[in-house]
């Protein structure tokens, strides 16, 4: 596969990288991925976007120990079909922990990475995957900022 | 102008690797069978219509409808290939189906063929991928056998499957295919061959996953009214009828069931006039093992979670309650993707017809139903047979 050879209309996917879905406002449904008409309403449907926050739980996972040719090189790697706080439901691999952690339920949280090398040009795809909901590093720059005596300025959250 | 319409005559490869064939020959191989079947010349022949999920990717051929009947010496009879990814064989015989009962032709071929052993693995799972969404899906990083994995996750989650009980899918597959000659696999397999067999994707093991087979399948079909002039046994095609849904998982109802299997089934029955009693063997696409259980609740057979208590009583055997894939399904049996449908269609027929070899005919049948899907079920097409 060449440059050439990558759909061009993929790179200008917004929705690929930052969860953006739509909504329709008639029925107030939530879509991912993004659609140009609602299903349920048809044409009385009202299709706006809509960003996702990122934040969803786990409603099944498998480990993949034999990828397809482009992951082979990963493998073994968990995908999870994780369920949005907004309701719509995404396939993305969960990173940043081991396989044998992730669970149905577990909380996790979208964030941007390279997904794999295209063919032997290398061009690189990026995307969101999941990792597991980390609040840590969020108390330690409020302790670190408190005890600098600094006023925390903007919810980290 | 509608009319009723039967199976005359099939003919088929052995699903398994040959190497030394490509999709022209299994295509002449099968086609020859079925034609010699019905004793009628191949100029008889009205229209070819055949699945093929993929020739472009497996073999770099494209345009394989005029390829095959120019090879089967038909020119100019019209040729046509469907594809609906693993579902391409049973969508194929819908359209051929229609051919016949609406009066346009009396004598259709209806086929499938699949060459799919030229590639090394990674790029037939890449190639299977690509029944699935592949921008929501297969971009991400996962796999077909992954698809159904997330299924098998849940499903073991809400329904409390355990793995044991999915092994016996495989074994009793393999137990039907070691009786059946055309079969890809003829070995019988333990419960403990299967858990033991390497992790595809979890919870799914290399014994939970049918193989990537080469072959074809063909079945020629004319109007019941005339059928007999061809043979002693026609099979009446009660009904097909097929349904579509989302290719993905994400925007699925209920990740655990295939609505349009409930869909396709809810009209093949209603057209049929027949209620689940009265069949009496079915032949599922049971990719992975997983499929099969999901199959047999979603076509109405057990209410959503039971259908582990047939495979836990072993009442899924020839001899059972309701005898399910008795040549051994796709995973002892051999997965020709774009040939499938059409390969359980022929199942089916050799049972009621009394055909099958000893130890995997089913006594009596007279009714039979045949249920393949595209993807992960995004086409699930469902045929309804009779001996009547």
């Amino acid at each position: 596969m060449s440059a050439s050879d990558v759909p061009r209309h993929w790179r200008s996917m917004k929705e690929r990288y930052r969860l953006l879905g739509t909504y329709c406002e008639n029925c107030k449904s939530n879509f991912f991925p993004p659609r140009k008409i609602c299903p349920k309403c048809r044409r009385k449907g009202r299709i706006k976007q809509i960003e996702f926050s990122g934040r969803g739980k786990v409603f099944s996972y498998t480990v993949v120990n034999v990828g397809s040719k482009a992951f082979e090189k990963y493998a073994p790697y968990v995908i999870g079909l994780i369920e949005l706080e907004e309701g719509p439901r995404v396939i993305s691999q969960i990173v940043d922990c081991k396989p044998e952690d992730v669970y149905i339920g577990m909380e996790v949280e979208a964030c941007f990475r390279k997904l794999f090398e295209q063919g032997d040009s290398g061009i690189i795809s990026y995307g969101f995957k999941f990792r597991p909901v980390d609040d840590s590093w969020v108390e330690y720059y409020k302790k670190l900022l408190a005890d600098r005596k600094m006023k925390v300025l903007q919810s980290t959250g | 102008m509608k009319r009723e319409v039967a199976i005359i005559s099939v003919g088929a490869t052995r699903f398994g690797e040959h190497w030394d064939k490509g999709i022209k020959d299994l295509a002449w191989e099968a086609g020859v069978k079925a034609v010699e079947e019905a004793g009628i010349s191949g100029r008889d022949i009205q229209y070819i219509v055949f699945g093929n999920m993929s020739g472009g990717m497996f073999e770099g051929q494209e345009h394989v409808g005029a390829l095959v009947a120019d090879f089967l010496g038909l020119n100019p009879v019209p040729a046509a290939r469907v594809e609906a990814a693993c579902a391409s064989g049973s969508v194929a015989f819908f359209h051929g189906y229609m051919a016949v009962a609406s009066g346009m032709y009396d004598l259709v071929a209806v086929g499938g063929v699949e060459k799919m052993t030229d590639v090394e693995s990674s790029r037939a799972t890449e190639i299977l991928a690509a029944a699935m969404d592949y921008e929501w899906e297969a971009y991400f990083g996962n796999t077909f056998p992954g698809v159904y994995a997330l299924m098998a996750t849940r499903y073991m989650h809400e329904y409390g499957l355990k793995p044991e009980t999915l092994a016996k899918v495989a074994v009793k597959n393999h137990h039907h295919g070691s009786m059946n000659p055309m079969a890809h696999f003829r070995n019988r397999i333990t419960v403990e061959d299967v858990l033991s067999s390497p992790v595809v994707a979890y919870p799914l093991r290399r014994n939970d996953c049918c193989p990537v087979s080469d072959g074809a399948a063909c079945v020629i079909l004319a109007p019941l009214e005339e059928a007999r002039k061809y043979t002693d046994t026609p099979i009446k095609v009660e009904a097909v009828a097929q349904a579509s849904d989302t290719l993905s998982l994400l925007e699925r109802r209920d990740i655990c069931t295939l609505d349009a299997t409930v869909q396709a089934a809810e009209k093949a029955f209603a057209k049929a006039k027949l209620t689940r009693k009265d069949v009496d063997l079915v032949e599922v696409h049971d990719c992975f093992t997983i499929a099969e259980i999901l199959a047999l609740e979603d076509l109405g057979f057990c209410p959503k979670g039971e259908a582990q208590k047939l495979y836990e009583e072993g009442e899924t055997y020839v001899g059972g309650k309701l005898p399910v894939n008795t040549d051994g399904g796709l995973k002892a049996g051999g997965h020709a993707v774009g040939a499938t449908g059409v390969k359980q269609i022929i199942e089916i027929v050799k049972q009621l017809r009394g055909e099958a070899e000893n130890g995997r005919q089913v006594d009596g049948a007279e009714v039979g139903l045949a249920h393949n899907v595209g993807g992960s079920g995004a086409t699930a097409v469902v045929t309804i047979l009779s001996r009547r």
